[in-house]
């Protein structure tokens, strides 16, 4: 039996989810496969969205017409507002979830969402037939086979598998071959994927153990509260709809003991023990790397975060273990206020196939296949939110590409998504990419308030933005800009009223007439503040006058920031030819000539973040594209 | 792998010299001069072999042949070089050889971009072969030299990586909050980036010096007539440039001269004697002493020891007031009328100013020295070193003199200014960064460890060919 669609997504996880309902809101008629229907947007590690970098994702995602920022919206429990006493560029929002609420509220947007058809089944293999224009190194997606033996027809498939290819747990001594949770690996797809020529690799994570909240003993704890103002996510949502009851986390802290029942135990997690192949993250350490690569710390935080309001299941973040459950029961209850926990899911590492990313293009399609992107997980990644923001991008560009429209592709300058896609097609990856702040050249210009300002005309474009939502963006550009002129234009003369203003707010004396704007960059001034003083001021909303004054105070930062954003821009539009044959430059050294051959680089600006390239290597490539370009004169 | 173009051009300038050389570079630098020069081919590198350059059967001229091969040369590629007759016909007709035989002209500076495409110099070792060649002066070919070594990419790539090791701080503290902590961390940083700042400024220091070892110093001697301003001149110069004789008013033009002393080049204008003068010839030269003295960089007064001070002196004193000037005490080995303290205070109550309260000019020094001995000579030396090139700068010291590394370092130190700036207004440490960040990029391209468009061509565009 055929059935005949658009797109065939693989996986009904954060990416799946991002990448089904983009191409069926552009209007490709869309097909999502997942192993488990019940299993559609499931968080099987930590109980939260966002968080330093990934809240700038999030916003992202929603700047673009994504679904995770709305979804964490509806089904959030606590809310915190990261970093604030740093600079906004380091601002970063985070909510707990309700694991279950999040994965049920998600589905509910997906099965009503028209274009979209949701199967439970596991794919086996993707079929393919030569590209007649290049029938020696291309290949075109022209279908898929599950299990069943039905065979779906299609023009481009999103693989999203996530952590299920091959996968494998291990708790200890104990090895289950299954996906998170228990939940069933997928055996097949990995072989149909080597066929097609896709370099496989191997990656390692980890989830800590989940409590019952009865056995702990909160009082030897710190409260975690939420912020007291919450601010939503998404750019569609009202801040009133947002302010609610929340729950409370706790922390504790490991100890000398905890530390000492892990060495003492080292030999049996499988990761030291050498039965772990996978590689990894070293910004997501198991407790046992914290204690081993840390060795002169005399603790480490512990939060005990609740996986939801209709259970009594805690995660233990912070100690993600694979230990094996006799030695995990021993290092939790070492910990204070744990002394008589009862664990509800043990901690485990679960190994899984992915692939080599430098096989994509920035769109996210694989260089060699036509129609085929892949996101999330399976590109070396780590993160729901990391997932997300890959998955929305292959979406718009499948969708894009069965359009013929011209693709998308979000630069280093523009946002963390950007960042995040280039540095996984372009950096050798070793290990599951997570997002972090420090990743990001331009951060002062890539603020989570500013994300859609900076991206939502792109979402726009592809058709994910409503024209009444993007109304409202040019309004809200337009405010800005007057409200910044204003101020700058505003003048206040020393009169007496002014001066004992500024003295009650411990500011210095003004010796001339000073605009408005001048007395915001005051460090101990701001828009609020300066209220009293401002006659004229016009009403407006809260995500107005932030960007009006964070323009303002670091007006200097901004533009110097710009600046480089320009030199980085130069490299970027020095476009390499396609049919470049890098044995016809001359003295490019040899690991260089390796790289660029398997990186296939776009771009100088992208061949210059290739490991292994060297400046002296790009020179090169500059003396030979600008001759190649030339007249052969010489 | 692409075969690497043999280029040919004449190494020596094209003109009638005793040799002129002919340089070749390429894969196939050995066949190319073979078909002319069969020996080459039994050759090995770094010899050199004695024939004859055939075009046929005819002898185009008795030549000496070396060869360099790959990668021991300076272009890491095989380098044939052709010593032949220094004739503009004979060169013409070898170079036109090669071009049948299958080279290319090569275009200026081409030479050198194969060294540095081929990775074995830099992009500031690169532009040091320029400096080399056009260097006027000892001073300004060793700090060629000592770009050329790497010795400037050395010092720029250790403030680089102190500048980076401190970004690298704090991002890392910025992504895991929890294991490194920003406590107190302003306050290292504050003592980092003054230390930075501090050798970024030595640096620049010394492209100003540098721009005055290069180029050298204006001076201009003055003093009365006959006090022995140009016995001093020929004893620095070395010859009798300067007619020297007993009557009063000899050098009636002015003479210009470099002399180099204790390394620092001086372009030395004599002058005529200043004094109340009615010969016209004369006092042309003197009005153009005066001119001269206003524009100089250093003033040299030399004082006839053995003479009483009168009004020609006191008019001197107007001029080098508040000059960078030395007086010096000639004739030191005759009767003494006149000594140090009275100078010293002949130019104190000249001095409307006296007494200093602004010590941004320094008091000339006087300096007691005889042309016939040839004594205080060393003084004279040591003393401009102290005046011209600044505290804590050394000899031996790495100087900046290519202008476009001068600009990219002046625009590194005021991104340190900048973070500066925000340490003082105590700004959230992610702001550092940006600024950090500007420097270290500023001064990746004085080494070429960040890549600046269109930079390569156009600082090979202005090599000579040949090299």
């Amino acid at each position: 039996m055929i059935e005949k669609v658009d797109v065939c997504v693989i996986g009904a996880g954060h990416a799946g989810c991002e990448a089904g309902l983009a191409c069926a809101r552009m209007g490709m008629k869309t097909i999502i496969f997942t192993v488990n229907v019940d299993s559609i947007a499931l968080m099987p590690c930590n109980p939260n969205i966002g968080g330093t970098s990934k809240g700038h994702l999030v916003r992202e995602v929603d700047a673009l017409g994504g679904e995770m920022g709305k979804n964490i919206d509806k089904t959030f429990i606590q809310s915190k507002m990261l970093n604030i006493s740093k600079g906004p560029a380091v601002h970063s929002l985070r909510a707990q979830a309700d694991k279950a609420d999040y994965s049920r509220t998600m589905r509910t947007v997906l099965e009503n969402q028209d274009n979209l058809i949701i199967k439970q089944a596991e794919v086996v293999a993707l079929i393919v037939e030569d590209n007649p224009e290049a029938p020696e190194s291309y290949k075109k997606i022209v279908g898929l086979k599950t299990h069943t033996g039905i065979t779906y027809e299609c023009k481009a498939i999103i693989l999203c598998s996530g952590t299920y290819l091959n996968a494998r747990c291990l708790c200890g001594e104990t090895i289950t071959y299954t996906g998170p949770n228990g939940l069933k690996a997928a055996e097949h797809l990995s072989d149909s994927l080597k066929s097609l020529g896709i370099r496989l690799r191997r990656f390692k994570t980890g989830t800590p153990a989940r409590v019952d909240k009865r056995s702990l003993n909160f009082s030897k704890m710190t409260e975690q509260f939420g912020d007291e103002k919450i601010v939503p996510f998404s750019f569609s949502t009202k801040a009133e709809d947002v302010q609610k009851e929340q729950i409370s986390c706790f922390l504790t802290y490991t100890n000398a003991k905890t530390h000492e029942i892990i060495k003492k135990n080292l030999d049996r997690s499988p990761l030291y023990a050498g039965i772990i192949e996978g590689v990894g993250t070293r910004y997501c350490p198991s407790i046992e790397d914290k204690v081993v690569k840390f060795a002169d710390k005399e603790r480490h935080q512990v939060f005990l975060e609740p996986e939801g309001c209709y259970t009594n299941e805690m995660y233990v973040s912070g100690m993600s273990s694979s230990l094996p459950e006799d030695v995990q029961i021993a290092m939790y209850q070492s910990v204070p206020g744990m002394e008589a926990c009862r664990i509800v899911r043990n901690a485990y590492a679960i190994e899984y196939d992915c692939i080599d990313p430098s096989q994509l293009y920035h769109t996210l399609r694989f260089k060699n296949i036509e129609g085929l992107y892949s996101a999330g997980q399976l590109n070396g990644s780590s993160g729901y939110e990391e997932a997300a923001a890959q998955g929305i991008i292959a979406g718009i560009n499948a969708a894009l590409y069965i359009k013929e429209e011209e693709e998308m592709i979000i630069d280093r300058s523009e946002a963390y998504i950007g960042v995040l896609i280039d540095d996984l097609v372009t950096k050798e990856t070793s290990e599951p990419y997570r997002m972090m702040t420090s990743r990001a050249e331009y951060r002062l210009l890539l603020r989570q308030d500013n994300a859609d300002l900076r991206i939502r005309e792109k979402g726009y474009r592809a058709g994910l933005i409503s024209d009444y939502q993007h109304d409202q963006l040019v309004m809200k550009r337009l405010s800005i800009e007057s409200e910044i002129a204003r101020l700058k234009h505003t003048k206040l003369g020393a009169s007496g009223y002014v001066q004992e203003f500024l003295t009650e707010h411990n500011s210095s004396l003004l010796k001339t007439a000073s605009s408005l704007a001048e007395l915001l960059c005051r460090p101990e001034m701001t828009y609020f503040i300066l209220g009293p003083l401002d006659q004229e001021r016009p009403s407006l909303s809260d995500d107005i006058t932030q960007q009006v004054e964070i323009e303002i105070k670091y007006e200097g930062y901004i533009e110097r920031q710009k600046r480089q954003v320009k030199q980085f821009q130069k490299l970027e539009k020095r476009m390499i030819p396609v049919d470049i044959d890098y044995d016809d430059v001359p003295s490019i050294r040899i690991e260089a000539r390796q790289k660029l051959k398997v990186y296939r680089p776009v771009s100088l600006g992208q061949a210059s973040r290739i490991s292994g390239v060297s400046p002296a290597d790009i020179s090169v490539l500059l003396v030979y594209i600008s001759q190649k370009n030339l007249p052969q004169n010489m | 792998m692409m075969k690497r173009e043999t280029i040919v051009a004449p190494a020596t300038a094209l003109s009638e010299s005793g040799i002129g050389i002919i340089r070749l570079s390429g894969d196939d630098a050995v066949p190319i001069t073979g078909k002319c020069f069969s020996k080459i081919k039994d050759m090995k590198t770094h010899t050199i072999r004695y024939g004859f350059i055939m075009d046929g059967e005819e002898a185009i001229d008795e030549v000496m042949v070396s060869l360099m091969k790959s990668p021991n040369s300076y272009t890491r590629e095989d380098v044939v070089e052709i010593n032949c007759h220094g004739s503009i016909m004979i060169m013409n007709r070898i170079m036109n050889l090669m071009i049948k035989n299958g080279a290319r002209l090569a275009e200026p500076g081409e030479f050198t971009k194969k060294a540095f495409l081929n990775g074995r110099i830099d992009l500031a070792e690169a532009e040091a072969v320029m400096d080399i060649i056009r260097s006027k002066s000892e001073f300004a070919l060793r700090t060629s030299l000592n770009q050329l070594t790497g010795k400037v990419s050395d010092v720029i790539r250790l403030l680089r990586e102190d500048i980076i090791y401190q970004v690298a701080y704090i991002e890392s503290a910025l992504d895991d909050p929890e294991h490194r902590s920003l406590e107190g961390y302003q306050d290292i940083l504050q003592e980092k980036v003054t230390d930075i700042l501090r050798r970024m400024n030595l640096l620049i220091k010394t492209s100003e010096n540098g721009k005055i070892l290069k180029e050298g110093i204006y001076t201009v001697i003055v003093g009365k007539p006959n006090v022995g301003k140009s016995s001093l001149l020929n004893l620095l110069v070395g010859d009798d440039r300067a007619i020297v004789t007993d009557i009063a008013g000899t050098t009636r033009d002015i003479l210009e001269e470099s002399v180099k002393v204790n390394g620092v080049m001086l372009n030395i204008i004599d002058t005529a004697g200043i004094r109340a003068t009615e010969d016209t010839i004369e006092k042309i030269g003197v009005e153009k002493a005066m001119k001269y003295a206003l524009q100089a960089d250093l003033i040299v007064y030399v004082i006839d020891s053995s003479v009483e001070l009168d009004e020609n002196d006191r008019k001197i004193r107007e001029l080098i007031n508040g000059r960078k000037a030395i007086v010096l005490l000639n004739k030191a080995d005759l009767d003494t009328k006149v000594d140090e303290d009275d100078i010293q205070m002949f130019l104190e109550s000249g001095d409307k100013n006296y007494p200093h309260v602004d010590n941004s000019v320094d008091r000339p020094a006087i300096i007691r020295t005889s042309a016939k001995e040839n004594s205080g000579f060393d003084q004279f030396s040591q003393t401009i070193w102290d005046m011209f090139i600044d505290d804590g700068i050394n000899r031996e010291d790495i100087f900046i003199t290519n202008l476009r590394h001068q600009e990219a370092l002046r625009n590194a130190y005021d991104s340190m200014l900048l973070v500066n700036q925000s340490l003082e207004a105590k700004m959230p440490e992610d702001f550092y960064t940006i600024d950090m960040m500007s420097a270290y990029e500023y001064l990746g391209m004085i080494t070429g460890d960040q890549i600046g468009e269109d930079l390569i061509n156009e600082i090979f565009s202005k090599f000579c060919t040949g090299k």
